[in-house]
């Protein structure tokens, strides 16, 4: 017996229904895929950000670390989270949250064997881009308006 | 192309099993679908915490962080949001890490470099809140 050590092999050669062997094809990978397709974009955006908000947790940690160390270490993590790049990435993150949040809304709906019809999945692709929109500003009209 | 031919008795299904991308069954799956539930509304109360005190001092983070309730919360979004956190970046290395070298490499550093961090942001909080 050959030792498989690449899953797809066991499965690219069948049988047609009169017995015979054939080859099937490779299934398709990113190349076929017009990215700005919503269902696809919308996809590989829910991945992007689950990786980018591990920075937003690293953040956290940051923010709750310092506290716990003292008031210099705190004023420090603030002072960088109140700098421009701080609170840029802040910005993006909220939004990153947000969109990962919604989105994953959505799959859970998947998940549970519904929303599969492509007018249901542009609509709940649709609302997964407005809500991240909305919330986002709203999020940041609470923090202005702390602020001030 | 050649010819194409099937040099083993086993089916198909019998073939693959065990040799996709996790090599296991659906726990890491569901556990994915659990904590997600779970960082749902935690997720929500925090943004919108964290959102309402940009310009806190240190008098007032420390004691936002040591109310009970405050810290019980973050507590828990910590344990679910690292344990689904290190499970995300597990499909990532998964399934675009190519070489199980490699591969079980960047595991052990995602999943040690979670642990670290919870650990460090829990600490922090019980250190605040008792």
């Amino acid at each position: 017996m050959s030792k498989i050590t690449d899953a797809r092999e066991a499965l690219m050669v069948g049988r047609r229904s009169d017995g015979s062997l054939v080859r099937r094809p490779l299934s398709p990978h990113l190349q076929v895929y017009d990215m700005l397709q919503m269902s696809s974009a919308l996809s590989i955006t829910h991945r992007i950000t689950g990786a980018l908000w591990s920075i937003g947790m690293v953040f956290l940690v940051w923010w709750l670390v310092a506290a716990a160390a003292g008031e210099s270490a705190y004023n420090g993590a603030m002072w960088f989270f109140g700098s421009f790049i701080g609170v840029l990435g802040l910005m993006g993150l909220t939004a990153v949250a947000w969109y990962h949040t919604l989105a994953g809304i959505r799959h859970l709906y998947w998940d549970s064997g519904r929303g599969f019809e492509i007018p249901t999945m542009y609509l709940t692709g649709r609302a997964v881009l407005i809500g991240t929109a909305a919330l986002t500003a709203l999020t940041w009209l609470i923090m202005l308006i702390t602020w001030i | 192309m050649a010819a194409p031919t099937i040099r083993s008795l086993r089916s198909p299904l019998g073939r693959v099993r065990g040799l996709g991308a996790a090599k296991g069954g659906t726990h890491h799956w569901w556990m994915q679908r659990v904590t997600s539930m779970a960082l749902l509304p935690l997720t929500i109360w925090l943004v919108f915490a964290l959102a309402r005190m940009p310009d806190a001092t240190w008098q007032e983070a420390t004691a936002w962080i040591g109310r009970p309730f405050n810290a019980v919360l973050l507590l828990a979004f910590l344990a679910a949001a690292f344990h689904h956190m290190a499970y995300g970046l597990q499909e990532w290395i998964e399934d675009y890490v190519r070489g199980e070298l490699c591969k079980v490499g960047a595991l052990l550093v995602i999943k040690g470099a979670c642990f670290l961090l919870w650990l460090s942001a829990t600490l922090a909080v019980l250190r605040i809140a008792v």
